[in-house]
């Protein structure tokens, strides 16, 4: 076999640590994709292995394959293990493939490997959660495995890091040897089965029989076979009158009937087997018809009493920084066109966008915690009747929480829902969740608008405010979906059936580089749009059709003339901004969003937030930092604040317009990224078009009820 | 399904109450079968029902000592017991 460059791939049930072995194997050299072809998340990475020479080194790349419990897929995301294994050519087809089983329950880990193993593909056992098996008064011996299965077993501990030497090196090994050992199917095909299995491998040139079989069973999964190849081979199908149903029952005892006697030998249990001592206490309490719902709404609390309260002393010394700074290199740079276009355009802009790390940060640590630990899989127990009522899934769950954080990776979350239907719902409803680019806007409109109190002498109102309107964001959310059941056939059964993994210390290293990621991403993805975006807005602010702008400044100072000079400066900047392009455009939408209460500068705002709506807060903020008087510069809550409605008088932000504003943005699916996203998974303009469509209505009228009613 | 009518009588794992044991004999659905098959619920596996999720549904069972198993009150239906 090559050497110098292996690919390996890692597969294994869900929970059983793979993720925990990729992350020690690779360490901070990861990557996150796509795989080739699909939208499923591929996780690569890639690690060394030594020589005893110390010159010819191997370099491993490793492929992070979806956990799954055999390798008949139940879910879109799990498709893409067989779309791999079945197909060499693939550009990520592995060397070798590590296993990895949880020690504590062997039997059924064992059923994957088996499979696996009769691909032909070489492979090693890594053996996990040995401590587990431990503590269950269960004692596994690898030798007694490796003897049996006729596979390298190696004993490892995800966490600790132990063991992973021995993996590597049992990788290389498999790599070095010259020819390759006689497959030991743990599967032998019937009678029956052999003449199509034949036929199969000839036409398609194949030198195992279990891979004839998954052509056989699969092919419609199968990426890299063409609509006449997927034809002739169901043509055999039919031929051979070949059961799928039944082969597949047989197929799955048969490995059991196998397995069975390995596994006793292997293991040996020293009195009963229990689940860890911990995770029947906290399930009892945490699963408890009253004490279930109590702790999960105490955890939902806690999370936005963090995201308001904890986040707010670094943000107060961001913001308060970005003004200082802006002050400084406005003092220190020459008047100019220049100065302008970097200070209230470009330093502006980034202000807008640094601002939100640390609750960015904390959110994502705190979604990351809750998953770690096993707790989330609890929720969607708890969860599972009530979204049922909707026509969702208790894993719906994982996909609208994850939403809080951002609708993208949530709607891509939905693949592990196996029915269409209820993923369907799951991916129309998502976008209502407030994802944390809604952060921004609600953190200064509440700001602006909510007195900074406190109730019961620990919530703090604004954080009470926060956590209605995600609430509302929720029941909007189960509210559509109702609705869109009713409009929506259901064409197929719904499963739930799900593992509830013991309870876990999260790995805080992992949490650190999670939080690490999601802010890299926010700042470089979403800073990227929000800078652009924000560059050509103080352009298109700052330069007018024509000598539109010079002409409105002229006819302000002849009106103005006894006016004291500040007074004619804000005047004179605010009808410069109308009579600009930006200030144009908003004009011209103006009609539309009069009744919701909003006057053409949001408008603008409204527009450049289409793009994203974490835009929206950059925008007020190069918009109102043109428009303003320019002698000090004031953050955007102060700026907000100070804007008067030139039509009454009084302050432009009243709690009409906040209230109106917020309501808005909870309900509206204002980002591209959303609606791209929602393209690529149902495959079509259809259902992005019709929530779209459904969000915008839902959000005006919304609006429009909440303005009128308060002022 | 006339299958499961006829069978009414049969012990299910819907039917055990909490902290109560049953072995599994057989299934009555078979998509159904298949996945608990993978996920380790095998004929002659000791299950127990662990905890009953609020308003009653989902249940979480103990598969033969080694792992908890949440299943809705219907798919629990699907596994005969002894």
């Amino acid at each position: 076999m090559k050497q110098g460059n292996i690919k390996v791939a890692l597969v294994g049930n869900p929970n059983a640590g793979k993720s925990t072995l990729f992350n020690a194997l690779t360490g901070m050299r990861q990557k996150t994709g796509n795989f080739p072809g699909v939208t499923v998340e591929k996780k690569s990475g890639t690690f060394r292995i030594a020589s005893a020479n110390g010159h010819d080194d191997s370099h491993v790349t490793l492929v992070d394959l979806p956990g799954t419990y055999s390798i008949y897929p139940k879910s879109r995301d799990e498709v893409v293990v067989m779309d791999i294994l079945a197909n060499p050519k693939h550009p990520d087809f592995p060397d070798v493939v590590v296993i990895v089983a949880d020690a504590s329950n062997l039997q059924r880990n064992l059923l994957l490997f088996t499979e696996i193993n009769d691909l032909g593909i070489p492979s090693v056992l890594a053996l996990n959660m040995l401590d587990v098996a431990e503590s269950m008064n269960l004692t596994v011996n690898a030798v007694q495995l490796a003897m049996q299965l006729h596979v390298p077993v190696v004993r490892i501990n995800a966490r600790t890091g132990e063991g992973i030497k021995s993996l590597k090196e049992a990788v290389k090994q498999i790599t070095e040897r010259t020819e390759k050992p006689v497959l030991q199917y743990f599967y032998e095909p019937k009678e029956n089965e052999i003449g199509l299995i034949n036929e199969v491998r000839e036409i398609h040139q194949l030198d195992n029989d279990y891979v004839a079989l998954q052509y056989v069973c699969q092919h419609d999964n199968f990426s890299f076979l063409e609509q006449p190849v997927r034809a002739k081979l169901d043509a055999l199908i039919e031929k051979y009158g070949f059961d799928e149903n039944n082969f597949l029952a047989n197929e799955t005892v048969a490995r059991y009937e196998k397995i069975k006697p390995i596994v006793s030998k292997a293991v040996k249990s020293e009195g009963a087997i229990e689940p860890p001592y911990w995770t029947r206490k906290l399930d009892s309490i945490l699963l408890h018809r009253v004490w279930g719902y109590v702790t999960f709404a105490i955890v939902l609390l806690i999370v936005f009493q963090a995201i308001f309260a904890w986040a707010s002393y670094p943000m107060d010394m961001i913001d308060a920084g970005t003004a200082a700074a802006i002050e400084w290199v406005k003092g220190a740079l020459p008047e100019g066109v220049l100065n302008d276009l970097l200070t209230d355009g470009i330093m502006a802009g980034i202000g807008g966008i640094i601002i939100f790390i640390p609750q960015i940060a904390i959110l994502f640590a705190l979604v990351a915690i809750l998953e770690e630990s096993g707790y989330m899989a609890r929720v969607m127990v708890i969860m599972d009747k009530l979204m049922r009522r909707f026509g969702l899934n208790g894993r719906s769950v994982v996909p609208l929480i994850s939403g809080v954080a951002c609708a993208v990776p949530a709607i891509m979350t939905t693949r592990s829902i196996s029915s269409r239907y209820e993923r369907l719902l799951t991916i129309l409803v998502t976008p209502l969740m407030s994802c944390s680019a809604r952060l921004p806007i609600y953190a200064i409109l509440i700001a602006v608008v909510v007195p900074e109190t406190k109730v019961l002498g620990i919530f703090n109102v604004q954080g009470l405010v926060l956590f209605g309107l995600y609430l509302l964001g929720l029941l909007g959310a189960l509210g559509s979906a109702w609705l869109l059941s009713l409009f929506i056939p259901r064409k197929e059964p719904s499963y739930f059936m799900l593992e509830m993994p013991s309870y876990k210390l999260p790995r805080w290293g992992h949490v650190g580089y999670t939080m690490y990621e999601s802010v890299k991403s926010f700042v470089l993805e979403a800073g990227k749009v929000i800078m652009a975006i924000s560059i050509i807005l103080w352009v298109l602010a700052s330069y007018g059709p024509g000598d539109n702008m010079n002409v409105a400044e002229q006819q302000v100072v002849a009106s103005m003339n006894a006016a004291p000079q500040a007074q004619i400066d804000a005047a004179v900047a605010s009808a410069r901004l109308e009579s600009s392009y930006a200030g144009q455009f908003g004009r011209f939408i103006e009609p539309v969003i009069k009744p919701i209460g909003y006057d053409w500068k949001i408008g603008i705002a409204l527009l450049a937030s289409f793009a994203a709506r974490e835009v929206f807060v950059g925008t007020m903020a190069t918009i109102y930092s043109i428009s303003g008087d320019t002698e000090d510069v004031l953050t955007v809550k102060q700026r907000l604040i100070q804007e008067k409605n030139p039509e009454t008088g009084g302050q432009m932000f009243t709690p009409a317009v906040c209230y109106s504003l917020l309501i808005f943005y909870v309900f509206a699916m204002m980002c591209m990224s959303t609606i791209a996203v929602v393209y690529r998974e149902t495959h079509g303009w259809k259902w992005p078009m019709i929530q779209l469509a459904y969000l915008t209505v839902l959000a005006y009228v919304s609006a429009f009820v909440v303005y009128q009613v308060l002022s | 399904m006339n299958l499961n009518k006829e069978r009414m009588s049969a012990r299910t794992v819907s039917h055990l109450k909490k902290g109560e044991k049953g072995i599994i004999k057989s299934f009555t659905d078979r998509t159904m079968s298949l996945k608990l098959l993978e996920m380790g619920c095998l004929p002659g596996c000791e299950v127990r029902l662990d905890a009953i999720a609020p308003f009653g549904d989902p249940i979480c069972i103990n598969v033969g000592g080694h792992y908890s198993l949440s299943l809705r009150l219907n798919e629990a239906a699907v596994i005969e017991l002894e």
